[in-house]
């Protein structure tokens, strides 16, 4: 046992006591981090002892990971230490609910899906239909940085948390914002922790603002022979009137992705046959209103995909739509059980860039002879996933190349693209986090802010922060 | 100031872009908030170049640096509270760049709110980020301020349409913070630096989203009676299940005070008015604009009018936008408050403001964003009585206690500044002001860039809620 863990296993159970501690091997292997396993890992039942514990791990320089549901530890690059695991599970409270002001103050910890629960017995919801949906809390959710597909109608947690509560690195609880919706009190420190993958602090708390649910909705799927018909039904629809909640175009072998064991195991229910074609590249949207509103949308979208010569229409209903859109809502852990070494990029560029983006996927991933799979957001993000048929030396060395071509590719386009998601041992061939960029000087400033001693899921974030 | 200094701005900039006499320092010592500070000079850069070259000599000479829009704001984040040199971004109002087919555009931070939604409104777009001042305010400001309006209520405030800043740093760097496309790896710099009020960085270009023109607009005016039965009817609005693209209420007296000076038909007799817009698809904003009639009438509204077309509409806007000009024909002076509360608060938040108006003997008036709770009680008084001034000061600080006593805060989009530092410990802890000291202190090493706004100074040092009034004969916005 080394010292660390000696005086982890001493000092943790003061804190939370004996039995929020594991230390049993086979229970840390649970909060292994790209094969790091923690000293020890320990499960805090309030605020104040998470500050105690962060200052503790502060005192002794242990690396701290906090962790919800444990889905999206393999993002980011591996971290350079790791000695405790912080497990958020207990803190799984609704701190605040006020159905009538659509505000809501949440506990880290809590089940993203039972919050939504609890927000549709009063006909509200959170726009965050994010991946690992069932399993996931709201503080793994919104500390990784998951995007939604309703993003493009509800932007991104940015735009809908309106405050939160923290543990910096050096053990202070502290908050930022509030539970008003409107609020320009003190800086914005909140936003900084989105995305951020524990790598500031933890997250204690977050404020939402709620949505109203939507009365009826419908979803419209469209096939065409290539990328650039399905990407003129995204651009058509952007010049029109119609506002979709969302809107996605799937690369051919999406549908393939789609109907496999694994989308029937980690979405929900059956898909619908011949939605989706293993040929074609699909346009899809989901949207809602009132009956004159879907029929709208219906005939709008019909008549634009008749002009671009569409092989193929489908409108989902209540009951054909979840399915389909379950399924895309979990693109990521479907490509990753989909292949023994998936890697997933993240791409982002101006909508209109799309096309030139998905061709030079297409290349890259052809010419090292990789199958691959693409789920591109409207709002210009492109979920990339290469799916090579073995966890071996040269196709880890496609993949190399060819992320590195795309990345390249990328910022030629004024975009960037980080690898989010690939296997551990690969992950010091790739650039997981994409190219150097000009602003990493004002991210070292603010992590040393709220980490001074580097203690917090260290080197895991961009250029190793 | 020294003139060796003022020798160096001029050669810098030219000596037309430089001023210094008190006269023409006069206009500067204001903004719209009731606060005072007169800086040692104003200058007014063309290029990013200028502003690198301004920040470098500030730092030489050690002097402070403070940046200005159109000087609309209502907080006195704009005013050089420490003296030195204030930066008029007026000449740096450039569009860069317009590209309709990704909807956004590139633009100098002194361009014109208003003036960028009309130069792509032929374009079928526009910069839904609409502050009552948009005539005359900034981008650059509002990217400052966080800057809110009538229209943020569905769309989002200022920060929700940034999608990234060159900003120069007060270590004199130019940087670019996040990019052009969406979500920057790393942490959210955009998000932290939109709204810091000046005391991170200067910002010399702002990339902004711009947003397609709505099919349809459809514009209600929903008359009530009692203040009770207006308040309750926005929060079963906003519950209902319809968020409009604007909510906002007028009472009584503001609305015959705008009435008088606008004519914008706003019934006279009436305890309070909600100014509704519906926008979206034809069939979606006839369908709801018929619902939230339904809700008004349910909840008493006398009546609910619905404006015919276009001018009728822009009549009843306008009757809005000029509500605080209106004000200013009643009043030498008046004192714009800023408290937000939970909607479902405004019953009660909109009585206890009465109890004030009467404790302290001042005109209230209330004209606000009421689907966002976001209130701007208007307390009119005469500033060149100093006994006046701070009863005034002293009712709007009771509202806004009172604001955070309902779970709110004290500012909804009018920012800090040096109006309301002594009133963060209201809402936040000494943790969390040192926490936000602390980022400020990284960006801001020398602390010359815009200080003493937003955090008040640390306990000990005395200042905490004890106000430093501001000189008599302030100006109205």
């Amino acid at each position: 046992m080394s010292l660390a863990s000696k005086t982890v296993s001493a000092r943790l159970p003061d804190i939370v006591g004996a039995a929020h501690v594991i230390n049993d091997p086979a229970q840390l292997a649970f909060y292994e981090v790209d094969g790091k396993k923690p000293g020890a890992a320990v499960r805090p039942g309030s605020r104040e002892e998470i500050a105690e514990i962060v200052k503790f791990a502060a005192a002794e320089n242990l690396a701290v990971i906090p962790t919800g549901a444990r889905t999206k530890l393999g993002m980011g690059l591996p971290p350079r230490r790791y000695d405790v695991a912080l497990d958020m599970a207990r803190l799984d409270r609704v701190i605040a609910y006020d159905p009538a002001d659509l505000t809501l103050s949440v506990e880290a910890g809590h089940s993203l899906s039972k919050l939504l629960g609890v927000l549709g017995d009063h006909r509200q919801f959170l726009p965050l239909l994010v991946p690992y949906f069932s399993r996931t809390t709201v503080g793994g959710t919104i500390a990784a940085g998951v995007d939604s597909p309703l993003r493009q109608y509800y932007g991104t947690a940015r735009d809908y948390v309106l405050g939160m509560e923290y543990v910096t690195g050096e053990g202070v609880l502290a908050k930022s914002g509030g539970r008003v919706v409107k609020n320009v009190s003190g800086y914005d420190l909140h936003k900084l922790m989105i995305g951020s993958l524990g790598t500031l602090g933890v997250i204690v708390s977050v404020n939402f603002k709620t949505f109203p649910s939507a009365l009826g909705s419908r979803g419209f799927v469209a096939t065409f022979e290539n990328a650039d018909r399905a990407l003129e039904m995204r651009h058509r629809t952007a010049r029109s009137a119609l506002t979709p909640l969302t809107m996605e175009i799937l690369s051919p072998r999406v549908a393939e992705l789609f109907a496999g064991e694994a989308a029937a195991r980690i979405g929900s229910g059956t898909m619908l046959p011949n939605v989706l074609s293993s040929k074609h590249w699909a346009f899809t949207s989901g949207y809602t209103g009132n009956e004159q509103v879907l029929a709208r949308y219906e005939e709008d979208f019909r008549r634009m995909a008749e002009e671009l010569g569409a092989a193929n229409v489908t409108v989902l209903d209540d009951n054909t739509r979840p399915p389909a859109f379950s399924r895309k809502r979990e693109f990521v852990p479907i490509a990753l059980a989909s292949s023994p070494a998936t890697t997933i990029m993240k791409i982002s560029v101006l909508p209109a860039r799309m096309k030139e983006v998905l061709a030079e996927a297409q290349r890259a991933a052809e010419s090292n002879s990789l199958e691959w799979a693409a789920l591109a957001r409207g709002i210009g993000v492109i979920y990339l996933a290469l799916l090579p048929r073995d966890r071996d030396e040269q196709s880890r060395a496609h993949v190399a190349n060819a992320t590195n071509d795309i990345l390249a590719a990328v910022a030629k386009l004024d975009g960037h693209g980080t690898i989010p998601w690939a296997p551990s041992e690969w992950k010091s061939a790739l650039r997981i986090w994409g190219l150097e960029r000009g602003d990493f000087a004002q991210m070292q400033k603010v992590k040393k802010v709220f980490d001074p001693h580097g203690i917090m899921a260290p080197g895991r974030f961009v250029g190793g922060l | 100031m020294d003139t060796r200094l003022l020798k160096d701005l001029k050669k810098l900039l030219g000596a037309d872009m430089v001023l210094h006499r008190p006269e023409e320092l006069l206009l500067y010592e204001y903004d719209g908030s009731v606060e005072t500070a007169r800086p040692s000079c104003v200058v007014f850069p063309q290029t990013k170049a200028h502003v690198m070259g301004i920040v470098e000599l500030a730092n030489r000479y050690k002097v402070p640096i403070v940046g200005r829009g159109a000087g609309t704001g209502l907080s006195g984040g704009a005013l050089a509270r420490h003296g030195g040199i204030v930066i008029g971004f007026s000449r740096m109002n450039r569009i860069l760049e317009v590209d309709a087919e990704n909807q956004r555009a590139v633009v100098q931070p002194g361009v014109v709110n208003a003036d960028l939604s009309a130069a792509v409104a032929p374009l079928g777009l526009y910069y839904a980020p609409d502050p009552s001042s948009q005539k005359a305010c900034t981008i650059g400001g509002n990217v400052s301020e966080n800057s809110g309006g009538p229209h943020t209520l569905v769309y989002g405030v200022t920060t929700n349409h940034v999608l990234s800043l060159e900003v120069v740093l007060p270590t004199g760097e130019l940087i670019r913070l996040g990019g052009g496309a969406v979500d920057s790896p790393g942490y959210d710099l955009p998000g932290l630096f939109v709204g810091s009020e000046g005391t991170l960085a200067l910002v010399t270009e702002i990339t902004v989203r711009l947003m397609r023109l709505p099919e349809t607009v459809k514009t209600l005016l929903a008359i009530f009676d009692t203040l009770d039965d207006t308040t309750e009817t926005v929060a079963a609005i906003t519950s209902g299940g319809i968020t409009p693209a604007a909510c906002e209420m007028l009472d009584g007296w503001t609305l015959r005070a705008v009435e008088a000076y606008v004519h914008a038909g706003f019934p006279l007799d009436s305890a309070a008015v909600l100014l509704i817009d519906i926008d979206g698809t034809r069939e979606a904003a006839e369908s709801q604009a018929e619902e939230v009639a339904e809700v008004c009438r349910k909840h008493h509204a006398r009546e609910v009018r619905v404006a015919r077309d276009a001018r009728e509409r822009e009549l009843l806007w306008k009757g809005r936008k000029n509500a605080f000009g209106a004000v200013g024909r009643f009043s030498t002076t008046y004192y714009v408050q800023d408290g937000v509360i939970p909607r479902t608060k405004l019953p009660q938040t909109l009585r206890r403001i009465t109890e004030i108006s009467e404790k302290y003997g001042f005109q209230i008036g209330n004209i606000f964003h009421a689907g966002d709770g976001n209130l701007h009680p208007l307390i009119l008084f005469d500033a060149r009585d100093e006994k006046q001034l701070r009863g005034a000061v002293a009712a709007a600080d009771e509202i806004i206690e009172f604001c955070v006593q309902m779970g709110g805060t004290i500012t909804g989009e009018h920012g800090v500044g040096m109006e309301k530092d002594r009133l963060m410990p209201l809402i936040f802890s000494e943790d969390d002001l040192e926490v936000m000291r602390r980022i400020r202190d990284a960006f801001n090493p020398t602390g010359l860039l815009n200080p003493e706004k937003i955090l008040p100074l640390r306990k000990g040092c005395g200042e905490i809620y004890s106000r430093p009034l501001p000189a008599a004969g302030t100006a109205p916005a």
